[in-house]
């Protein structure tokens, strides 16, 4: 049987410091947001400051894990514990993420359907009894009187249009960087750094292209197709669900990013020891296949 | 788990740190238990006091001492806190001392995160509480906030509250990381699963709802600030979506949530009946197949909370059967820990006294929520006081009495002194009357038609009321007597030695009382 240590720090200034700062910022946001129509309203600025000291925070943070890392204090037991730590953190994740999907499920299951009149709950169809059940909903049961109605959704437009369909560009490039960033960790486990950090880098690129052409995607449906959050159940589902993946894709890219700094600029990792990068990997492997079912459920079906 | 462990700085022994940074920046898994425990007391006295408002005001029909609105925000807050503030943090703090002490680990898996996670609940409790006095006041729309109350008709300060409630979850799924990662990667060589003691396995069970069910919770509350600030319609049928779908994941979340409660409760209670009783817990695995099934059943029950919003018939059939197959592996726990007392030689101190009181009012709780999972009855049960004293029973004499249990049985490890026994008695005593004072009668108002959630009630519900509020001020006053009872031990009283119960078995008996500052700092040898 192995003798090993386990490594508890003695204090951490870290986190109080973390929770103090997320108090600001839960502050600053609430604050911000409940003066969005009063634009002399300088809530932004406590919400701003919160998070830089926030992210100030958890660089530190993570700079001392991995100094202590590197000085040999973690033993592979204290590494097994970041494996299952991440490992639930990701499941919370799925968790946050169900929540989103469950609405999507119910509103196009249940509650649409009961409004244009069909099923059990059919029923509801007296509230606005012009109103026909579609999927995606673009006109909104009151016809519009509290929301914009679309001129379209952003479903799959036909085959003849599908050249000009982003939602498939996407799909094909983070469907991709979770192969890259495969390649890389099989590079990195032969001990070959240089591959490793020319895949993590496309990888990191494939996340920044991602991200570019959901922008472009978000600017077509408010601009051209006039597709907002204020679209009734489509849009809010729709934005709710790319925008909170999206949100993701640029934490996983940015854990990646990071990963690739220090690998390239400090040399960290070799083929024993990369946990970080692991993490960072199976999260964008996560955040890949929620995109899988977004394309499936929101995109396709 | 092949690996020994070992603390890693030969200046480990030394005690604590000095002053008040002792307690901001502590990684240590007792200090952060004890701030825990501490904090939930707190909030367990101001949530106990805006208890305190709600039956005064309900003393007499009429209105009579607060303004209907106000009764609306401390209703509110009443359950915010107790739910979040009091229980929940207060099983954490146990978990914090016992879990590391009971699987032969040095502290928790994750030190640094684990002070974090403490340190986000008094940031977010302050903004929740300081919400008393914005504009428009406190949240008012009850703890389930539903929809449209906590969106369209929502006081401004509802945005304070759903940041909140994601620093609350963000605390407990980091602390429930942090229990499952300790029970999974740190249990000293021999500590198989299933010798595991019971109060582990029921964190290790709770740990796993709190990560699956916290960031529905989460979602939740993210779609309400969207359809309040943002435009969406979620819970707006104008707009397609649907406030039932609001009820929907917020019971998704909201039943595992009251099993998340009494998880932890089940665990303890097992421990304390065995001790007392000097014999071996009767049926441990099917305690832990009872807590296991327990919890995947209250994934597939939520909709029983709903029965009345109006869903299709298979829906109810479905979650009312669902919810009484619960039943089953509910009365295993009881029926084990009555055939452990069974023949044993029982002694009746204190922790003994609120477990079996424990056991005896928490299987009413029970039975009056098997009522409560027939449909055709609910409709006529429902949101009445007959679910408050429902809910009370489970939560109370219940959740509430396993803590205080915990604190009495642990606190001589704790602390290396004994508490005042016949002062204890007297705590238990006063307490056991008074809840069933206070929410016994809720059942007959209840069934004869008193509505909740309301300042007023008609006129045939005077008497009833009048005793349920003595009830509850006797209540509330013999916790003064606990706090003086945990204050009057903390400072000194009889030492303790390690075993402090003639009965007790488990790692945390085998170190000294009060345990080290670093209990195990080799693994101990588990047989
Ligand atoms: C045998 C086990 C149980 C059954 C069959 C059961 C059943 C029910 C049912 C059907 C309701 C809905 C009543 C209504 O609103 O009409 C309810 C409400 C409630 N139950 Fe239980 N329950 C059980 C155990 C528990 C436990 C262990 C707890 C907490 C520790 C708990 C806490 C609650 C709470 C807080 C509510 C009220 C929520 C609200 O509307 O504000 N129950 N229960
Ligand atoms: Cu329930």
């Amino acid at each position: 049987m192995e003798y090993q240590k386990y490594y508890v720090p003695e204090s951490s200034k870290f986190p109080i410091f973390a929770a103090f700062s997320l108090f600001i910022v839960i502050i600053g946001a609430s604050s911000t947001i409940n003066s969005l129509d009063n634009p002399e309203s300088n809530a932004s600025l406590i919400l701003y400051t919160g998070l830089a000291c926030f992210l100030a925070t958890l660089f530190f943070w993570f700079r001392q894990v991995v100094k202590e890392n590197n000085a040999g204090l973690e033993s592979a037991q204290l590494s097994q514990s970041f494996v299952y730590g991440m490992a639930w953190f990701i499941f919370s994740e799925v968790m946050f993420f169900a929540a989103f999907f469950g609405a999507l499920f119910y509103v196009r299951s249940f509650a649409v359907p009961w409004l244009g009149g069909e099923g059990e709950k059919g029923l509801a169809n007296m509230l606005w009894q012009d109103f026909e059940a579609t999927w995606p909903l673009i006109n909104t049961p009151d016809g519009g009187k509290a929301f914009v109605i679309a001129a379209k959704s952003m479903s799959f437009p036909g085959w003849e249009n599908i050249s000009h369909w982003l939602p498939l560009y996407n799909t094909i490039v983070l469907l991709s960087s979770s192969v890259t960033v495969h390649f890389a960790h099989l590079g990195l486990k032969k001990g070959n750094k240089k591959t490793f950090n020319i895949w993590l880098g496309i990888t990191v690129l494939l996340a920044l292209i991602f991200v570019g052409l959901q922008a472009a995607e978000y600017y077509e449906a408010y601009e051209h197709f006039g597709l907002t959050l204020n679209s009734g159940i489509y849009g809010s589902t729709f934005f709710m669900l790319t925008g909170f993946h999206g949100f993701h894709v640029m934490l996983g890219g940015l854990m990646l990013a990071v990963m690739l700094i220090r690998s390239v600029f400090y040399g960290h990792f070799n083929e024993h020891k990369h946990f970080g990068f692991e993490a960072a990997s199976w999260y964008w492997h996560f955040v890949d296949v929620v995109w899988v079912m977004l394309f499936l459920f929101v995109y396709i079906l | 788990m092949s690996s020994v462990i070992e603390s890693h700085h030969d200046d480990h022994h030394h005690g604590p740190a000095k002053g008040l940074m002792r307690w901001l920046l502590t990684t240590n898994h007792k200090d952060i238990g004890t701030l825990y425990l501490w904090f939930s007391f707190a909030m367990f006295l101001i949530g106990g006091a805006m208890a305190m408002v709600i039956r005064a005001e309900l003393f007499q029909p009429g209105m009579q001492i607060v303004e209907p609105e106000f009764y609306n925000q401390m209703l509110t807050l009443h359950g915010l806190i107790m739910v979040f503030g009091a229980v929940m943090p207060a099983f954490v703090g146990l978990a914090n001392w016992l879990v590391p002490m009971m699987v032969g680990a040095p502290d928790m898996a994750l030190p640094r995160l684990n002070n974090l996670s403490f340190w986000l609940l008094p940031f977010a409790f302050g903004i929740l509480l300081s919400s008393l006095f914005m504009e428009g006041g406190a949240p008012n729309f009850g703890w389930t906030f539903y929809a449209p109350l906590s969106t369209t008709y929502a006081p401004p300060s509802v945005t304070f509250f759903i940041f909140s409630v994601h620093i609350m979850g963000a605390s407990s799924i980091m602390g429930s990381i942090n229990v499952i990662v300790t029970i999974m990667n740190m249990r000293a060589p021999g500590m198989d699963l299933m010798k595991m003691p019971l109060f582990v396995w029921s964190w290790l069970i709770t740990a796993y709802l709190l990560i699956a069910v916290m960031p529905v919770l989460a979602g939740a509350v993210t779609m309400m600030l969207m359809d309040i600030h943002f435009g969406t319609s979620f819970f707006n049928a104008a707009g397609g979506g649907d406030p039932v779908l609001f009820q929907h994941i917020f019971w998704f979340f909201g039943h595992p949530e009251v099993y998340i409660m009494i998880l932890p409760a089940f665990g303890i209670v097992s421990h304390i009946i065995e001790t007392f009783s000097r014999k071996q817990l009767f049926g441990y695995s099917s305690m832990v197949w009872a807590m296991l099934s327990i919890a995947i059943l209250s994934f597939v029950v939520w909709a029983h909370h709903m029965f009345t919003v109006g869903m299709p018939l298979a829906a109810e059939l479905f979650f009312m059967w669902a919810t009484m197959l619960i039943a089953v592996p509910t009365g295993v726990k009881v029926f084990n820990w009555v055939a452990t007392m069974f023949k044993g030689s029982i002694t009746y101190e204190t922790p003994m006294l609120f477990a079996i009181s424990f056991v005896v009012l928490f299987t009413i709780g029970g039975f009056s929520g098997l009522m409560l999972s027939i449909v055709p009855a609910d409709f006529q049960y429902h949101d009445t006081y007959f679910v408050v004293a429902h809910f009370h029973y489970v939560l109370v004499p219940g959740s509430i009495f396993s803590i205080m249990a915990a604190v009495y049985y642990w606190i001589p490890k704790w602390t290396g002194n004994m508490y005042d026994e016949r002062m204890g008695r007297l705590h238990f005593w006063l307490s056991f009357v008074g809840v069933n004072v206070t929410f016994f009668p809720q059942h007959w108002i209840g069934l004869a038609g008193m509505p909740r959630r309301y300042p007023d009630y008609a006129l045939q519900f005077a008497d009833w009321n009048m005793v349920s509020t003595a009830g509850a001020f006797l209540f509330g006053a013999s916790q003064i007597l606990f706090l003086f009872i945990v204050l009057k031990t903390v400072m000194g009283g009889k030492k303790a030695t390690p075993q402090v119960w003639e009965g007790a078995r488990g790692l945390e008996w085998s170190v000294e009382s009060p345990a080290p500052y670093h209990t195990f700092s080799t693994p101990p040898k588990v047989n």
